[in-house]
């Protein structure tokens, strides 16, 4: 199957045969791909004894830990077809990621953010508030993982508002002329859990101000490391929101740089969602084999869009439990999970953490 | 001064954020005040030799091997022994005043040895601790602050403080030492560097090293103690989650094809089997380090295979081709890249001034002896059976320490 044809089918569609069947032969042939054009990708390989002739259930290929973007440049077309080079955000001195993306690729990481995002707040485009500053965007060179992120969501938004300041200050007569101008319709919120808690949330706490954004929908990622020492959970993040803006739907959702656009969003039930162009594998530390539902483990990320660097079958530095497949509650098809976090000792990376160090 | 009123300052202040082990509390006025003493001066053979006996009495000793050893060596006949071996020097030597160690946050029972070797050069010594909270660490302080009642003279001149990084506390005792002894490797030496010492002060630095094993394949078969070698195996290497320097984690086999196959099973195996019993378990961050270890080997090399083994305890490499720079290539906790030799000369590809220790099995002095005359190399040692590279000795990575933090006085 072509991959047009893959970003056809709605996301959470596929029972785990079929969604098996499918990421093992595309998989199985993205790992040919790469296997063909990117010499390190190669040396790697050939130093676990992979067999590119053979066929693989997707569980059974190889994954790459994600500092390796760190350390190599790992690509899988030629320096002249990059159009974009994704960084992740890290401290400064701390080595970054970098992820090659020529056009295709690029096109279809916005393709699949659009078909996952629209399942929640549907097709139309609506007004957006962005819950941070203009800043990090306008330097398009740069495309950090925060700037990645604000971008690729903000293709949702009808009318589009910034709503803090370069000083991450919150612009809250702008906010309220905003909310006003809009009242009645479903706004669209997008910014990152801990920017969201710190300069949103506690601001108008702060400000004693309440809004009304009972129609509008917030999607938030980036981590809960700097709220966990808050004891903010999600339950509570959510409840706090209500009380200042009356909002109801709240969706966290799991992402990362080496893997943009197949994000799990978080549905009803407070649980990350598989779609079909992408899965989780959680592992056991111990022996790397696949860990029982309810079993914390590493979590392996496998996605179909790679195709520009070879990012489509990741070990990632976070820990994470299945819940269960094809049975949640809200009906959607395929893995849902939940993250529990960092592993201990590891590299500080993700989205909004550098930001949140200075706190 | 007004040099030293500013460190009495910064250590008044620098206080809040040391911990104090042994004794409760110390002031600069103390410490430059207690005189240094001759080498393995009475009062501090006695000590030593009470701290022994002090710690074998400690039930909780016996769950750590490490301990044990470092009571082993304090006995007065060791100690004595040691003495021997200085007995033809008839220059007249003094501890140098105050010494600073500056202790591996790796080796739980380093500290000691450290304090050990600046007591009995005749030094006042303040020894900054592992910052991370090892049960040796205590057992040892909490056995010196028992018996220093008893030997008041030799325990004054003991200072055993912990703190972290952040601490300006490196700055003031780096301000007043005679000599400053740095292990943690090559960063850490670095980081404490940035700290001035006084002018006549100097420092003795334990470098990032790398070591490595040899095993005679034929003999390691034949010997059959297959068991007894994976157990002294295991302590060179995951005792310390293979992060001391002394750790090997280069592996080369000697032998013909077949008996180097035969042996590499026997070995591995037999190790695997031992590690699973006392390990624990694998830390998650610890398995991906090792697939990014590979990887970035594989990336850099050529020739690379990871050889499968049953879990994420122990990793096996083994490389087609041994090119310089390997010691680049190493992960910690059980990762080790091997080779098939045809003789010891062929880690000459590969040593530099970097390697430390050779631990072996299966060849005799001479053969070894010979090995190093002949070979020119630049770096290698110390050179000890397997099993033993951990074995603490007063002449360590190329430094006689005892002679190291004295000074000579001449007498015409």
């Amino acid at each position: 199957m072509e991959i047009t044809e893959i970003l056809d089918i709605p996301p959470y569609s596929l029972n785990k045969t079929e969604k098996t069947k499918l990421l093992s032969s595309y998989l199985t042939n993205l790992s040919r791909h790469h296997y063909e054009h990117c010499v390190p990708y190669k040396k790697m390989m050939d130093s676990v004894g992979f067999d590119s002739g053979r066929d693989f259930h997707y569980s059974e290929l190889p994954f790459l830990p994600v500092r390796l973007f760190k350390m190599f440049e790992l690509r899988s077309v030629a320096k002249e077809e990059v159009v974009k080079t994704m960084t992740s955000s890290g401290t400064s001195g701390q080595a970054v990621s970098r992820i090659f993306l020529d056009k295709e690729t690029s096109s279809t990481q916005t393709r699949t953010l659009t078909k996952i995002v629209s399942s929640f707040i549907g097709t139309q485009r609506v007004p957006m508030i962005i819950l941070d500053s203009e800043t990090v965007v306008k330097d398009r060179n740069l495309f950090s993982a925060r700037g990645a992120g604000i971008l690729g969501f903000s293709m949702f938004g009808s009318k589009r508002m910034y709503a803090l300041n370069e000083n991450m200050e919150l612009n809250v007569e702008q906010l309220q002329a905003f909310v006003e101008q809009y009242k009645g319709e479903r706004i669209f919120m997008f910014g990152f859990t801990f920017m969201v808690y710190q300069h949103f949330y506690k601001e108008l706490v702060r400000l004693g101000i309440k809004l009304d954004l009972s129609n509008a929908v917030l999607i938030h990622g980036g981590g809960w490391k700097k709220l966990i020492s808050e004891a903010v959970t999600s339950d509570v993040f959510r409840k706090k929101l209500h009380d200042v803006c009356g909002i109801q739907h709240v969706y966290d959702y799991y992402g990362m740089v080496e893997q943009t656009g197949t994000i799990y969003m978080e549905c009803e039930c407070g649980h990350l969602h598989a779609p079909v162009f992408s899965d989780v594998i959680i592992r056991r530390a111990h022996d790397f084999s696949i860990a029982d539902v309810g079993e914390k483990g590493i979590i392996q990320v496998l996605s179909i869009l790679p195709k520009s660097y070879p990012g489509h079958s990741l070990l990632t530095e976070d820990e994470g439990i299945l819940l269960g497949e094809d049975d949640c509650a809200c009906g959607r098809l395929g893995k849902y999970f939940k993250i529990v976090g960092r592993l201990k000792n590891a590299e500080i990376r993700g989205c909004s953490d550098t930001y949140a160090t200075k706190f | 001064m007004p040099k030293y009123e500013a460190v009495v300052i910064l250590m008044q202040q620098s206080f809040n954020d040391v911990t104090m082990l042994f004794p409760q509390s110390i002031s600069e006025e103390q410490l430059q005040n207690i005189p240094a003493t001759k080498p393995f001066a009475d009062d501090t053979v006695a000590f030593l030799h009470a701290l022994s006996q002090e710690l074998n009495k400690d039930p909780l000793v016996r769950s750590f091997p490490d301990v044990a050893t470092f009571a082993f060596f304090c006995r007065r006949a060791n100690i004595l022994q040691i003495k021997e071996r200085y007995s033809n020097d008839d220059l007249i030597r003094l501890g140098r005043g105050i010494a600073f160690h500056i202790a591996p946050s790796n080796v739980p029972v380093n500290f000691a040895y450290s304090l050990l070797c600046g007591l009995l050069s005749g030094n006042v010594n303040v020894v900054r601790v592992p910052s991370k909270d090892f049960e040796q660490v205590s057992i040892i302080s909490k056995a010196i602050a028992r018996i220093a009642p008893a030997h008041q003279e030799c325990a004054s001149r003991i200072v055993l403080i912990r703190y972290e990084r952040t601490s300006q506390a490196t700055s003031a005792f780096s301000a007043l030492c005679d000599v400053r002894i740095i292990w943690g490797g090559d960063e850490t030496i670095a980081q404490i560097r940035k700290s001035a010492i006084p002018a006549r002060s100097f420092d003795v630095c334990f470098a990032d090293r790398y070591s490595v094993c040899a095993i005679n394949a034929a003999n390691y078969i034949s010997d059959n103690k297959y068991e007894a070698l994976a157990q002294g195996f295991y302590n060179d290497t995951y005792l310390f989650d293979q992060n001391a320097c002394t750790a090997p984690h280069l592996v080369l086999w000697i032998g013909s094809e077949s008996d180097v196959a035969k042996a590499k099973t026997l070995f591995w195996s037999a190790l695997h089997a031992i590690v699973k019993q006392k390990y624990g378990a694998v830390q998650p961050v610890i398995a991906v380090d090792k697939l990014t270890a590979l990887y970035n080997q594989a990336v850099q090399n050529e020739g690379v295979h990871q050889v499968s083994t049953e879990d994420n305890l122990l990793w096996r490499v083994a490389i087609d081709e041994l090119q310089p720079r390997i010691e680049d290539f190493r992960c910690s906790s059980g990762y080790f890249t091997e080779y098939n030799a045809t003789a010891l000369d062929d880690l000459k590809k590969v040593i530099n001034r970097k390697y430390q220790t050779l631990a072996y099995y299966g060849f005799d002095k001479s053969e070894l002896t010979e090995f190093v005359l002949s070979s020119g190399l630049k770096g290698i040692d110390r050179i000890v059976p397997i099993g033993r590279t951990t074995d603490f000795s007063v002449v360590w990575d190329g430094y006689d320490l005892l002679y190291s933090l004295t000074r000579v006085c001449s007498i015409l």
